[in-house]
């Protein structure tokens, strides 16, 4: 496919990240996803200044991308002022842009991203809205959140928060003119776009994959993206 | 060394903070999982040290954690934030304190980033005026609200009642610092002591009598990772880093773990339980885990606030061990009492963390 690498470095983040890559692995050595993932943000960098379309288009319909955890651990360190954790930023939103996020197990889980992380924002205000969001989902969260989850208003009244009240405080309910600027926001500058290109590719995907697909609620696709390790993406 | 010479040497590593007049933005992470430490930082401001930190219930998410988890574009972003902005410039403020580090990171990036590409800033202006009819001036400061903890230490300690010593031994408390990735390893020179030498959190942990740990993996991210951890399929990435961590700094016995990111404390709470259901181990003494802290709950702890007030029940992992080290005085029976003592019922005890002694 012709003109990635141009559209890619129309991103100030690849202008930003991409300088003259030495190969040298420092960013390699430092970060979290290579000493967990099947992922190496030298390898990376060195494919993305080699400026060949074929080998962007790889990577963004490849799992490669998707590793990287956006510590930013690659920035402290690279001798030559690269960053591959802003490289992947970009390539990220051209996979999305360009609808290849779901031909890679990683990066059909924008689905679920979306459909939390998302959709909190956009109906609440906030990029985490807790409530009833208990240990079935999140056994991490132990004992103590079950517990938390169970008493929430009288917890949170505890720490003299302001659920759901007016005015300034912790979990305050964001009045309505101030959400009805934020979904403009969103509208205005791509943010929805994005959101209904995620929902239009993922709902593609699962026809393609035989699984039901909902927009609205949960279904057999968002559930399947959430938890799916078919493949091996481990560092061994 | 002369001094001249080592001031002039260590002069990138500083950094200005504002004194007094703050535009304070709460953190998604933190108002959720550490509702208290937010309170007990308002609290030290304002009725400590008498400063003026304001607000305003209309500001909203940065966007921070849907930006990183890459399913919200920069351009949205950068108009919520200069929203954020415009907020502050109505209010008559110019010093923004994020109570988030990637709410910090995600400022800090759109400064510098407009700072290059003026072209960016005009077309985000564009945006937020189309959007909202807003406009907005820069902030004059941007610092994090530990920053603001850190500049003024020394007056914390000056008032406080306790100190990070255990009253046992009369030694230091030996404490881990985890400094969240995203106050300075993209941008340095914007955090104290930049992301080699980062100050922010053991100048605190000196200045109130404590002892830092150094070992090998300090500046290892605790795993988050946001979507690597906001998708159940990627959580072990999460919970290697944090492991990794953990493995590296308890031969070092530390007596707390104390952070400036609001989701690490989390993780690295969290983590400690996932591993002793998962494998049986767990880490500090007496098999009662490491205690993990907030910035602003050590702060809190060290001028003698109620440990149930400041939330320190909502952790996983205990603190009572810590508060029995520093002689500071609890009363057992309240910490599950809600507001005019109203009984919350008990949470379960984990299998394998060591609860005896806590009187749940």
């Amino acid at each position: 496919m012709k003109g990635l690498f141009d559209r890619l470095s129309a991103d100030i983040r690849v202008q930003e990240g991409l300088k003259a890559c030495i190969n040298c692995g420092t960013c390699t050595a430092i970060c979290p996803a290579a000493g967990f993932y099947n992922y190496d943000p030298r390898i990376l960098t060195d494919m993305v200044q080699k400026r060949d379309d074929n080998v962007i288009e790889e990577l963004l319909k490849g799992e490669f991308i998707w590793y990287c955890g956006e510590c930013m651990s690659c920035k402290s360190r690279c001798p030559r002022g690269n960053v591959p954790g802003l490289l992947i930023t970009a390539l990220r939103a051209l996979s999305q842009e360009l609808g290849f996020f779901t031909m890679s197990e990683k990066g059909r889980q924008q689905l679920a991203v979306k459909r939390t992380v998302g959709e909190w924002i956009i109906k609440h205000g906030y990029c985490l809205y807790l409530e009833g969001a208990g240990t079935e989902v999140h056994p991490e969260q132990g004992p103590i959140w079950d517990w938390v989850q169970g008493n929430w208003r009288d917890v949170f009244d505890k720490m003299e928060a302001n659920y759901q009240g007016s005015g300034p405080g912790i979990l305050r309910k964001i009045p309505e003119e101030s959400m009805e600027e934020l979904r403009r926001i969103f509208d205005v500058t791509g943010g929805t776009a994005r959101f209904e290109q995620i929902e239009k590719c993922s709902e593609e995907k699962a026809a393609e994959m035989g699984m039901e697909y909902s927009k609205d609620s949960d279904c057999e696709y968002l559930r399947h993206v959430c938890l799916a390790n078919e493949k091996d993406h481990n560092r061994h | 060394m002369k001094e001249e010479g080592k001031k002039k040497l260590w002069q990138e590593y500083q950094k200005e903070i504002a004194d007094d007049r703050y535009f304070y933005v709460r953190s998604c992470v933190r108002q959720s999982f550490f509702p208290g430490a937010e309170q007990a930082f308002l609290k030290i401001m304002r009725e400590e040290l008498g400063k003026d930190v304001f607000e305003h219930a209309c500001h909203t998410t940065c966007t921070g954690i849907a930006y990183h988890a890459d399913v919200v574009p920069f351009d949205t972003t950068m108009t919520v934030v200069a929203r954020q902005f415009s907020l502050m410039t109505e209010s008559g403020y110019q010093n923004l304190v994020p109570s988030c580090i990637t709410s910090f990171g995600v400022y800090t990036e759109i400064l510098e980033t407009w700072k290059h590409f003026p072209e960016v800033e005009a077309k985000v202006r564009e945006f937020l005026f189309k959007a909202t009819g807003r406009t907005f001036e820069i902030p004059k400061n941007l610092a994090h609200a530990s920053d603001v903890i850190y500049k003024f230490r020394d007056s914390i300690a000056s008032r406080a009642k306790y100190k990070l010593v255990n009253q046992q031994t009369g030694e230091p408390l030996r404490v881990v610092e985890h400094i969240g990735c995203h106050y300075a390893k993209m941008f340095p020179h914007k955090g104290i002591g930049g992301a080699e030498f980062p100050h922010v959190l053991i100048g605190m942990v000196e200045s109130w009598g404590g002892e830092v740990i150094d070992y090998p993996e300090r500046r290892h991210c605790c795993g988050f990772g946001f979507r690597q951890y906001l998708v159940q399929a990627n959580r072990g990435y999460s919970v290697a880093c944090s492991k990794k961590k953990f493995e590296s700094m308890e031969p070092y016995m530390p007596d707390l773990i104390v952070t400036n990111c609001p989701g690490c404390p989390m993780f690295l709470d969290r983590w400690q339980y996932v591993i002793a259901e998962m494998e049986n181990h767990t880490y500090g003494a007496d098999k009662q885990g490491i205690p993990v802290l907030t910035f602003e709950e050590m702060a809190a702890m060290v001028l003698g606030y109620d440990p149930w007030e400041i939330g320190l029940q909502v952790h996983q992992i205990p603190v009572e061990p810590l508060m029995i080290k520093m002689g500071i005085p609890f009363d057992p029976g309240k910490k599950y009492l809600g507001k005019n003592s109203k009984d919350m019922g008990r949470p379960e005890i984990p299998d394998y963390l060591n609860y005896s002694g806590m009187k749940i």
